[in-house]
């Protein structure tokens, strides 16, 4: 993650900026590819790889030295860490009803987790001594690199429900069931969960194994509900790379909110203190959508009604109305049903979301059509002022729906960072 | 079923094979052996309520029983190795005929058992052999090994009956008493199917399901009457041959279970592989494809592999009593979840599979993950 103090960082800190604060605009002039989609170009999730002025040689990529990612920190790695390649996010069931045995699993998958996301083998490791035993890590990931393998773990509402684990009173108003929209066709088999685990890194093999041991070290206390590969976050390291683009061919995310812009951070992705129960505090609110692209259609539809339906040009990813990419859209030149026109902040009301969704492709349906789309992953302060008026105006009028469908949901709230060796995930949830 | 396998239990198979190839060779050579003939015989006297032996301690070697039947109902006279395992045996001796049997042993506790009726464990004698430099053996483990080479001969002792019924219905031409009584016959073998399958040449015959036959191979067993029954709803003309082929094979099995290699890590890995049998072919309902009583087999495997668990966990509990609490609890777990499926008008006793439904299925896979995990750490628990 970014974060290199440990401290909870001021919850106010940059609340009142205006906006665009100085350290984007300073982003903008080191090349703009800070602006894409989370993908910072550093690509380091090194602090200090981010630090470089506009004309410094472009450092190294950390995908290529396959670093690894600070574990600890305030927030939790893999919302503002740059996106790596590959994802693979998985939604539990908590299966146990008892609390202790909750407890026990967060604090196993912390453990867990540090040693993965350091590039080491769990428990005894692939080849323990005893061979009578299967080995405690399952052993694919052996000999790769850490791969900047972040991972983030987040609680559903329904952990909080009924009764379960006396967490009732413990639930944030901010995480509320999002309402249905129109056009939603949502799979109960791809929504939902009680504790989510995003696994982001740039070998696809790291990804796969550290959510299947967290899945086996669960076993008996949580089994998985779903679960999402993802690709297509190919972020360069160079200056003016260019924004990773969705599977409609279009550049995705070019206004995001920059892994680095501490501002913008603070002021649209992490809880204050003042926002609803204090183990919330640092934490933040993720909406994933499994969103189906009608691939086939899209491809067969006229170059113009493309760029009609998203307000910006297929090559250059520039605004109607604009010349660059990076040209602040004027959107009363964009169609009025545009996807980038009523999903800009300034149709929100200033709301604003720090998206880190991937590509995903699971093979062909049984007609022969690519069964893919965009698996959308959102983090944001308050889903009540981001994310949900933003997909009711979305949902309602955006050109894009005729080519897209939303076919799976979930929501979590994803607590503050792991502090230190002592500190598990969700502690001030399950123990104040 | 499973079609190939290598586990430790088959890997034991072979051993088994070469035991018995090997007690049959001892006939021949038996004069020369240590405790050879004449005088060195040991006697042995079976009754219908006692097994008398000459002498209890005699020195290792090749030995030579003099057994002699002088009760009124067929016999069998065993010789176990410590484990349980019979180092060799004569079968259908009846009343008043005598027979010899030799074996080469070497230092250890043995058991002389005599069989009246050839069911059940018999009438048990120890004998000690003394000599030589074999390994100490742990005894827990060495009653864990014996009693559940006891639950596997007692299965198959049951299963045989069931099958009967089963293949009598098929014989005469009963097609709803046969779908009756299929599911019922299945569970001996399905409670021991790991051991079951140590005898590689068996379950090919009985349980493949039609996409495991090799090219070339004649399907036979249950699953090929099953597709009769259920899908084609009609026996064909070989369904008499089928039937009295599935009693040979079965008939063939229960001869040897008790000759299986066991080991308390088998014992231990054949409960999880019970759990791998469920998580495979059951939870997807395609070991009962046409007759739907996958959830009969289900409680079957499991109910097997918490017999070798129980069995096991005096030694466990020394080990990892962590891990015998989730055992415990996760056993209790998975039975509970069963429970829920009973159907009191079903001939097998549960609900056809086909009416479990993708998220009750889910919550049954949950539940074999749950188990199977833990589980999968006992034979580790064993050793320690």
């Amino acid at each position: 993650m970014n974060e290199t103090s440990p401290q909870t960082p001021d919850p106010d800190d940059g609340r009142d900026q205006q906006r665009p604060a100085p350290s984007r605009r300073a982003l903008l002039g080191w090349g703009g590819a800070g602006l894409a989609l989370g993908a910072a170009a550093a690509g380091g999730g090194v602090a200090a790889a981010m630090s470089g002025s506009s004309d410094a040689p472009a450092p190294t990529s950390a995908a290529d030295t396959g670093a690894a990612v600070a574990f600890h920190g305030a927030h939790q790695a893999g919302i503002a860490t740059p996106v790596q390649d590959r994802l693979h996010f998985a939604a539990f069931d908590v299966t146990t009803k008892d609390r202790a045995e909750l407890v026990q699993l967060l604090k196993d998958w912390t453990r867990a987790a540090e040693r993965m996301t350091a590039g080491r083998e769990i428990g005894g490791g692939a080849v323990p001594a005893v061979a009578e035993a299967p080995p405690d890590d399952t052993g694919e990931a052996a000999g790769l690199k850490p791969s900047r393998l972040t991972l983030t773990v987040g609680f559903g509402p329904s952990l909080f429900a009924d009764g379960r684990f006396g967490l009732d009173g413990r639930r944030p108003d901010a995480l509320v069931d999002l309402p249905k929209f129109p056009g939603d066709n949502l799979e109960a088999a791809r929504s939902g969960g009680d504790l989510c685990v995003q696994a982001c890194a740039d070998d696809p093999q790291v990804a796969v194994h550290a959510i299947r041991n967290l899945a086996r070290i669960g076993f008996g206390t949580v089994a998985i509900r779903w679960s999402q590969l993802g690709f297509g976050k190919t972020s360069s390291t160079t200056p003016g790379a260019q924004t990773p683009r969705n599977l409609f061919g279009f550049k995705d995310g070019t206004d995001n909110i920059a892994s680095t812009d501490t501002a913008l951070l603070g002021h649209d992705v992490w809880v204050g203190a003042d926002e609803g129960p204090g183990w919330m505090t640092g934490g933040s609110y993720l909406v994933a959508r499994r969103i189906s692209m009608h691939i086939e259609v899209w491809d067969r539809a006229a170059l113009k009604d493309q760029q009609d339906v998203f307000g910006r040009t297929k090559g250059e990813g520039a605004p109607y109305g604009g010349t660059h990419e990076r040209d602040k859209p004027d959107l009363a030149k964009l169609p009025p049903a545009s996807h980038v026109r009523l999903a800009h902040p300034e149709s929100n009301g200033g709301a604003r979301l720090l998206r880190r969704g991937y590509s995903y492709t699971d093979g062909t349906d049984g007609l022969g059509r690519l069964d893919a789309g965009l698996f959308f992953l959102a983090y944001q302060r308050d889903v009540r002022h981001a994310f949900i008026p933003v997909q009711q105006r979305l949902a309602r009028a955006d050109a894009l729906n005729e080519y897209i469908q939303h076919v799976g949901s979930a929501v979590f709230a994803i607590p503050p960072g792991v502090r230190d060796k002592d500190d598990w995930w969700g502690r001030e949830l399950m123990t104040a | 079923m499973r079609p190939v396998r290598l586990s430790v239990v088959t890997a034991a198979a072979a051993v088994a094979a070469l035991t018995a190839v090997t007690g049959c060779a001892d006939k021949t050579d038996a004069a020369s052996g240590g405790a050879k003939g004449g005088d060195g015989a040991v006697h042995v006297t079976a009754k219908d309520d006692s097994c008398t032996v000459s002498k209890t301690t005699f020195p290792a070697g090749h030995l030579q029983l003099a057994v002699e039947n002088q009760g009124s109902r067929v016999t069998e006279v065993e010789l176990l190795y410590p484990d349980g395992r019979i180092a060799t045996e004569r079968e259908n001796l009846g009343p008043s005929t005598r027979a010899t049997v030799t074996a080469e042993v070497k230092a250890g506790t043995y058991n002389i058992a005599c069989i009246p009726g050839m069911k059940g464990e018999g009438i048990r004698k120890k004998v000690t052999v003394t000599g030589g430099t074999a390994a100490k053996r742990n005894p827990a483990m060495d009653a864990a090994v014996n009693a559940y080479r006891v639950y596997a001969q007692a299965q198959a002792d049951d299963t045989l009956p069931k099958v009967k019924v089963f293949t009598d219905a098929v014989r005469a031409g009963d097609i709803t008493a046969a779908q009756k009584a299929f599911a019922p016959s299945r569970v001996g073998w399905e409670r021991t199917e790991p051991v079951a399958e140590s005898f590689g040449d068996i379950d090919p015959k009985t349980d493949t399901r039609a996409d495991g036959l090799e090219p070339g191979q004649k399907w036979t067993g249950w699953h090929a009457l099953e597709k009769q029954l259920w899908q084609d709803k009609k026996l064909s003309p070989n369904a008499k041959a089928l039937a009295d082929q599935l009693d040979a094979d079965l008939a063939n099995w229960q001869q040897r279970v008790g000759k299986a290699v066991i080991t308390p890590t088998s014992m231990a890995n054949g409960a999880k592989e019970l759990l791998d049998e469920v998580a495979t072919s059951k939870i997807t309902g395609e070991e009962d494809r046409y007759s739907h009583t996958d959830l009969s087999d289900f409680q079957a495997n499991v109910d097997g592999a918490q017999k070798a668990y129980e069995l096991l966990k005096p030694i466990a509990q020394k080990n990892d009593p962590a891990l015998v609490t989730e055992l415990d609890k996760q056993f209790t777990a998975i039975d509970q979840l069963l429970a829920k499926y009973h159907d009191t008008n079903s001939s097998d006793g549960f609900l056809a599979y086909t009416k479990v439904t993708a998220p009750q299925r889910k919550g049954l896979s949950d539940g074999v993950n749950a188990l199977a995990e833990p589980l999968s750490k006992l034979a580790a628990a064993v050793v320690k």
